[in-house]
């Protein structure tokens, strides 16, 4: 396929929030890496409502807390490894146990960090938000999604965890009917003989992937989750029932992630061979993100793959 | 000199057996911080701070953050004396169903401002309601209390940095000095020592009292509010189990209730 209009998810992200802050109420706080998580496009426009914590991502947490009870609303961004990883205790008794009006802006996450390797590529943080309740996980496809999920974000009440990239992406979601909702996935592509449900950057490979299989008489289903909770089971079962077969894709590790989230709604309601395509239980490492992607089976031929695989277990 | 203190001694001596009932009724608790710090909140709650018992969300209020959160018996014992809520609830404290959680839930017990309880976290959320006010120029005060053990916590230092920075003048923290936590004396586990000296060195504004002296503490605490552009250190001396004899500078009542022989004991010597 090609694919045009490729913009990082971070990127759609800092032009949100620096297109929002005229209409919304709110204040940025960063740890440090504005320039990388993209605030600095706030900062920019709103210095008065910028605040910088330095590298400190615990603190920051609860003092966005903090924030947040005296009746404003914090958008907070780190990387995802320490948005999620290093800074989770906070976010979960400062932010979620007392359900604070807090938006975690988490960039950089999965392996398209590229270089810089595994410590910074967070594989995890969707397993650990998944786990704090009341917490809203929206990850969108394209940086055009990300403006809609920051919008989404600081209209609901409550903590919400959104997940960014760092690397561009094609733009899949710029349809004219393509509505955005918390909770409610979205089909991108109908199919019959299996499901692709997708979700961040892994949306614009299931596409690429479902084009693969059609050349082979496979019609593949395809299904953007930009929200991993609340997920929406009833476009889930939907599927299951009328494709009965799924394949899930995410940029994050099979285990705790949204395939296992997928898993287990589908198992309690209506179970099918569920294959899930994502980072295998292993670390990132340094290298070119292609070549990454290549290693780590993230690529539209692998999801191609798992399909076939899928549609041969079906009953 | 010459001043009174009587009203306030004996509301501090209300608040231990508030203290006291709460973590017998509860069968378990910490008794030995929450006694450490009845006379500094006795004095917050009915000297120092803008509160209104019958709106406690009032957005002018004066913020409390006990970062120490375990020592939630002593929190609920004033709150419940300055008003919140009827002292009687004390009783259910850590029960099914009350809304006396183990640590500070702000969702479900009037007065309490923030939900604490993990050591580290509520001093950054006092620094982030401090910063609140001067975001948007309201002129309520922010106080949080610190344990001394607590201190060995990273974050602390974290915050400490950030409300110098930011110059949180509107934010007074309060250690509780009293010399011990659960395995030992501070000076053994790990030495956090001197309290003084690092939150000067942090930038902080501080100013060392005995904590059980109510003239030291509002002495203090006037001195705060004159202090411009630097938050201020309070660091209190304190006897951990103050006003229970056979709690005082005891390390195994940090953590354990009295039964009812010790508990009637402990009434005896508050006076009741």
């Amino acid at each position: 396929m090609e694919w045009k209009d490729k913009a990082a998810t971070r990127e759609g992200y800092g032009n949100a929030l620096a297109e929002l802050g005229e209409s919304y109420d709110f204040v940025v706080l960063d740890a440090d890496l504005a320039a990388a998580t993209k605030t600095g496009v706030f900062k920019k426009k709103f210095p008065e409502r910028f605040f910088n914590c330095g590298i400190a991502e615990g603190n920051m947490m609860s003092v966005a807390a903090g924030i947040a009870a005296t009746g404003k609303i914090p958008v907070v961004s780190s990387f995802a490894m320490f948005a999620a990883g290093r800074a989770f205790e906070q976010v979960r008794n400062s932010i979620g146990y007392p359900h604070l009006n807090v938006k975690i802006g988490a960039t950089h996450a999965g392996i398209t960090v590229g270089e810089d390797g595994a410590t910074h590529q967070c594989n995890e943080d969707i397993a650990l938000m998944r786990t704090i309740p009341g917490m809203v996980i929206l990850n969108p496809a394209d940086a055009r999604e990300a403006r809609e999920v920051v919008c989404a974000a600081l209209e609901h009440d409550g903590p919400v965890y959104m997940r960014f990239g760092r690397f561009a992406v094609p733009t899949v979601t710029d349809l004219p009917d393509y509505r955005f909702e918390i909770g409610r996935g979205v089909t991108l592509a109908e199919g019959t003989d299996v499901t692709i449900a997708a979700t961040g950057y892994m949306v614009h490979l299931a596409l690429e992937a479902r084009e693969a299989l059609a050349s082979e008489g496979i019609s593949a289903r395809v299904l953007n989750i930009h929200t991993i909770k609340p997920l929406d089971q009833e476009i889930l079962v939907r599927a299951a029932k009328e494709t009965g077969a799924i394949v899930t894709a995410e940029e994050h590790n099979v285990n705790g992630g949204f395939g296992s989230a997928v898993c287990e709604a589908l198992a309690e309601s209506c179970p099918v061979p569920v294959l899930r395509v994502g980072v295998n239980d292993r670390y990132g490492k340094s290298g070119k993100v292609p070549s990454l992607l290549e290693e780590y089976g993230l690529t539209a031929a692998h999801i191609a793959e798992e399909a076939r695989r899928a549609v041969s277990m079906k009953k | 000199m010459g001043k009174s203190y009587d009203s306030l001694k004996e509301t501090a001596r209300r608040v231990r057996v508030g203290i006291i009932e709460g973590v017998y009724h509860a069968a378990c608790g910490h008794p030995g911080g929450s006694l450490s710090i009845a006379d500094i909140l006795t004095y917050l709650y009915f000297e120092e701070m803008n509160v209104r018992p019958n709106e406690p969300k009032w957005q002018g209020r004066d913020r409390f953050v006990l970062s120490k959160g375990h020592t939630a018996p002593a929190l609920y014992a004033v709150l419940s004396e300055r008003g919140f809520f009827p002292k009687e609830d004390l009783k259910t404290l850590r029960h099914i169903d009350s809304y006396l959680q183990g640590h500070p839930d702000m969702k479900g017990t009037p007065g309490v401002d923030m939900s604490t309880g993990s050591l580290g976290l509520g001093i950054s959320s006092a620094c982030g309601m401090a910063l609140s006010a001067k975001i948007s120029g309201d002129d309520y005060r922010v106080y949080t209390v610190l344990g001394d053990g607590e201190s060995e916590e990273g974050q602390v230092w974290e915050a400490a940095m950030f409300a110098a920075h930011y110059k949180l003048d509107n934010l007074c923290v309060i250690l509780d000095w009293n010399g011990l936590q659960i395995d030992g004396p501070i000076t053994e586990v790990m030495n956090p020592t001197p309290h003084d000296k690092k939150f000067e060195a942090f930038g902080f504004h501080v100013i060392s009292i005995d904590g059980h002296d109510f003239a030291a503490i509002e002495a203090a605490f006037e001195e705060a509010k004159t202090v411009k552009g630097k938050p201020t250190a309070i660091i209190a001396k304190t006897v951990k189990g103050k006003g229970v004899s056979y709690m005082e500078n005891a390390v195994e009542w940090h953590g354990a209730a009295p039964k009812e022989e010790k508990y009637l004991q402990a009434l005896k010597d508050l006076g009741e």
